[in-house]
C-alpha cells in the first residue's frame, strides 16, 4: 500500500476534475458556438441569461434535466437505455491518456495512442444501437449512415496516426510529445511537406469521426429529422450532445499531441522567445479580464453588473497568477495545450459555418477513393524520408 | 490478490456474455452480448501484459468486425426470424455433439494437468511489447504478413463483387 | 502469476464450447457467425495466456494472424449473409437447404 500523498491523489483528482468539469465546459463550448455563428450571422446570440449570455448554457441544462424523460413506446428500452451511456462513457474515458502537460496526465501508457482509438471506436457503438433501438425511420438511416462513415473514416485517421507514430517510434502520448521537444519541431512541419498532408487528413476524418459539419449526415436536420437522435429526449438527448462535445475535446487534444506539440509552446527551442511563456498567459487573461470589465456599464441589470464585474476581476487575478514563476512553471503546460486545442475547435466552428453539407455518395467517394490511396502514399513517402535521413 | 479479482471480474464478464450471446432472440441482443465477451477478453490481455493485442483486439473486433455484424443485421430484416423458433431441428445432436467437445476439452485439461508447470519459464515482466511484436511480425513473420495482408485484399475484393448488385 | 494457467485454459475451453453449441443450436445464420467469433477468441486467449507463461511473442503474432482471419472471414461471410437474404429473404439455416441431397 503505497502512502498516500498529494503526488499519489492527483489522478484521481484530475479524474473528479475532468467528470465534473467537463460538462460545465462542454456546455460553455455550445455557448461559444451559439455566439459565434450568431456573429457570423451579424446577429447578438443568446443574450437574456445572465452578463451577455454567460448564464445560458447553466439554464439550457436545468431545462434538459428538468424534461419529462419521453420513452417512445415501441423501442427497444434495454438497448435505448444503453446507448447514450456507452457514447458518454468512453467520450469521457478518454481523456485518461490525454496528457495536459507533462505533469498534468492521469495515467501514461505505453499504447496511449490505440487507447484513444480504441474508445472512439466503442463509442461508435452508442450511435449505432441507439439510432437502431429507436425502432423508427430516420433514426435507423441516420445509424446506417453513422455506421458506414465512421468505419470509413477510421481508416483515413489510422493513416494519418501512423504516419506520426513513424515519425515518434512511440504510442505513449506523452512520450510523442517529447520526440517533438527532442527534434525540435512540431510533427506537423516533420518530413515536411508530408506531415502537413498527414495532419490535413487526420482533419478531416476528425470531423467526419465526430459527425461535424460539413460530415453530419448521420444526423442533417434538414433531411433526418436529428438522426440518430430523433427520439431521444430531455437528458439521455443531453448524453448524447455531452458526448459529442467531449468527442469533440479529444480529437482536438489527440490532433495537438500528436502535430501541434502538445504542452510545449511553439518553437520550443529557440531559447529567447521563452517571454513567451510569460506574456501569451497574462496577455490573454489580461485582456479577458479587461474586456469583462469595460462590458460591466453596459449592463441593463444590476446582478448582471455584479456577476460581469465578479468574472472580469477572477480573470486579472489569473492573470496574476501566471506572472507569479512557481504558477507558470507548473500551469504553462496546460494554458498552451488548452490555447492550442481551443484554436482547432473554433476552426471546427469556422468549418461548420461556412461550408455545405457533402452528399452522401460524395462523402465515401471521398473517403474511400481520395483519402485513402492519399493516407497510404503519404505513409510511404515518410517511411522513405525518414530512412533518407537516417 | 487483485490479479485474482480481476481474472474473476473478466471471466464472468466472458462467460455471461458468451453464454447471453448463444441464447438471446434478437440478433442485436446477441451481437452487444458478444461485445461484451471481447471486451473481457480484451481485458485479460492486458491483465497477460499483452496491451498491443489487447488494443488491437478492441479496434480491430469491437470497433470493426462486430460494427460490421451490427450493420448487416440492420440492413435485413429479422423482425420475423426473432418470433420463430431459435433452435433447429437437430438440436438434441448439437447438445450432444457440445458436451462431447466439452467432456473431451475437460478431460484432456484434467490428464494433461501435470504439464501446465514451465521448469524453463522466466519470472518477471514481458518487456512493453508493442515494439517486440512489431519487430516480430517484420522480422521473423514477413512471409505470414505478407499472405495475410494478400488474404485481407482478396477477401476485400470476394466481398465487394458478391454484395454488389451490378458491377 | 499468482492466476495460474490452468484456469485460463479452463475458461478457453467453457467459451469454446459455448461456440460450438451456439454454432450447432442456432438457426438463424448471423447468430452462428458470431458463435464462430466465440471460437475464435476462445482460442485467441489460450494462445495468449501460453505466451504469457513462456515468455515468448509467438503466441501473440499468431492471435494477430487469427485476428486478420476472423475479419477477412467477417467481411465475405457477411457478404455472403446480405446476397442470401436478397435471393431467399430468410435467414434461416434451416430453409437455406437448395444444395443438400
Amino acid at each position: 500500500m503505497p502512502p498516500i500523498t498529494l503526488a499519489a491523489l492527483k489522478p484521481y483528482i484530475m479524474m473528479v476534475l475532468i467528470v465534473g468539469i467537463g460538462p460545465l465546459g462542454v456546455g460553455y463550448l455550445v455557448l461559444l458556438e451559439r455566439k459565434l455563428m450568431a456573429d457570423m450571422q451579424a446577429r447578438l446570440g443568446p443574450m437574456r441569461v445572465g452578463p451577455q449570455g454567460l448564464l445560458q448554457p447553466i439554464a439550457d441544462a436545468v431545462k434538459l434535466l428538468l424534461k419529462e424523460d419521453v420513452i417512445p413506446g415501441m423501442v427497444d428500452k434495454w438497448v435505448f437505455w444503453l446507448a447514450p451511456c456507452v457514447t458518454v462513457t468512453t467520450a469521457l474515458a478518454a481523456f485518461a491518456v490525454v496528457p495536459f502537460s507533462s505533469d498534468f496526465v492521469i495515467t501514461d501508457v505505453n499504447i496511449g495512442v490505440l487507447a484513444i482509438l480504441a474508445l472512439s471506436s466503442v463509442g461508435v457503438l452508442g450511435i449505432i444501437l441507439g439510432g437502431w433501438a429507436a425502432n423508427s425511420h430516420y433514426p435507423l438511416l441516420g445509424s446506417l449512415r453513422a455506421t458506414a462513415q465512421m468505419v470509413s473514416y477510421e481508416v483515413v485517421m489510422g493513416f494519418a496516426v501512423v504516419a506520426v507514430l513513424l515519425m515518434a517510434g512511440s504510442l505513449s502520448m506523452v512520450e510523442i510529445v517529447k520526440a517533438q521537444a527532442e527534434s525540435h519541431r512540431w510533427f506537423l512541419f516533420g518530413a515536411f511537406p508530408f506531415g502537413l498532408i498527414a495532419f490535413f487528413m487526420y482533419y478531416v476524418a476528425a470531423m467526419a469521426e465526430t459527425n461535424r459539419s460539413p460530415f453530419d449526415l448521420p444526423e442533417a436536420e434538414s433531411e433526418l429529422v436529428a438522426g440518430f437522435m430523433t427520439e431521444y429526449s430531455g437528458f439521455r438527448w443531453a448524453l448524447y450532445f455531452l458526448a459529442e462535445y467531449c468527442n469533440i475535446i479529444v480529437v482536438c487534444s489527440l490532433a495537438v499531441t500528436l502535430f501541434l506539440g502538445g504542452w510545449l509552446r511553439p518553437f520550443p527551442s529557440v531559447t529567447w522567445l521563452g517571454w513567451l511563456d510569460y506574456a501569451a498567459p497574462v496577455g490573454s487573461f489580461l485582456l479577458a479580464g479587461g474586456l469583462s470589465l469595460y462590458l460591466v456599464k453596459r449592463q441593463p441589470r444590476a446582478f448582471d453588473q455584479i456577476v460581469l464585474a465578479a468574472v472580469g476581476l477572477a480573470l486579472l487575478a489569473v492573470a496574476g497568477l501566471f506572472a507569479w514563476p512557481a504558477f507558470n512553471a507548473l500551469f504553462r503546460g496546460v494554458f498552451w495545450f488548452m490555447a492550442k486545442i481551443m484554436v482547432l475547435v473554433y476552426s471546427f466552428m469556422w468549418v461548420r459555418f461556412t461550408f455545405p453539407r457533402y452528399r452522401y455518395d460524395q462523402l465515401m467517394r471521398l473517403g474511400w477513393r481520395v483519402m485513402i490511396p492519399l493516407g497510404i502514399v503519404n505513409v510511404i513517402a515518410i517511411g522513405i524520408v525518414l530512412v533518407l535521413k537516417g | 490478490m487483485l490479479d485474482q479479482f480481476f481474472f474473476y471480474i473478466f471471466a464472468s464478464v466472458i462467460l455471461l456474455g458468451g453464454l447471453l450471446t448463444i441464447t438471446r432472440r434478437s440478433a442485436v441482443h446477441s451481437a452487444i452480448f458478444l461485445i461484451a465477451t471481447l471486451l473481457g477478453i480484451a481485458g485479460l490481455f492486458l491483465h497477460l501484459q499483452a496491451e498491443f493485442l489487447a488494443g488491437v483486439q478492441v479496434i480491430l473486433y469491437v470497433g470493426g468486425i462486430m460494427v460490421l455484424f451490427l450493420f448487416v443485421i440492420m440492413l435485413v430484416n429479422l423482425d420475423q426470424a426473432a418470433r420463430q423458433r431459435q433452435f433447429n431441428r437437430q438440436w438434441w445432436l448439437a447438445l450432444l455433439a457440445a458436451a462431447a467437445v466439452c467432456g473431451e476439452a475437460l478431460y484432456g485439461l484434467y490428464r494433461g494437468r501435470g504439464a501446465f508447470t514451465f521448469p524453463g519459464a522466466v519470472p518477471g515482466n514481458m518487456p512493453p511489447n508493442t515494439q517486440a511484436v512489431g519487430n516480430a511480425l517484420y522480422q521473423n513473420y514477413m512471409l505470414p504478413f505478407e499472405v495475410a495482408s494478400i488474404m485481407l485484399l482478396v477477401a476485400m475484393v470476394g466481398a465487394v463483387v458478391m454484395a454488389k448488385k451490378r458491377l | 502469476m499468482t492466476v495460474p494457467i490452468s484456469w485460463y485454459l479452463i475458461l478457453s475451453a467453457v467459451l469454446f464450447v459455448m461456440g460450438v453449441a451456439g454454432f450447432l443450436f442456432k438457426r438463424n445464420i448471423i447468430t452462428i457467425f458470431m458463435s464462430i467469433e466465440l471460437m475464435l477468441n476462445a482460442v485467441n486467449l489460450s494462445f495468449v495466456a501460453f505466451s504469457y507463461v513462456l515468455r515468448q511473442l509467438s503466441g501473440q503474432v499468431f492471435v494477430f494472424f487469427v485476428m486478420v482471419v476472423a475479419a477477412a472471414e467477417a467481411a465475405v461471410g457477411l457478404a455472403i449473409i446480405i446476397v442470401v437474404f436478397r435471393n431467399r429473404e430468410s435467414l434461416n439455416v434451416d430453409d437455406i437447404e437448395l444444395m443438400k441431397f
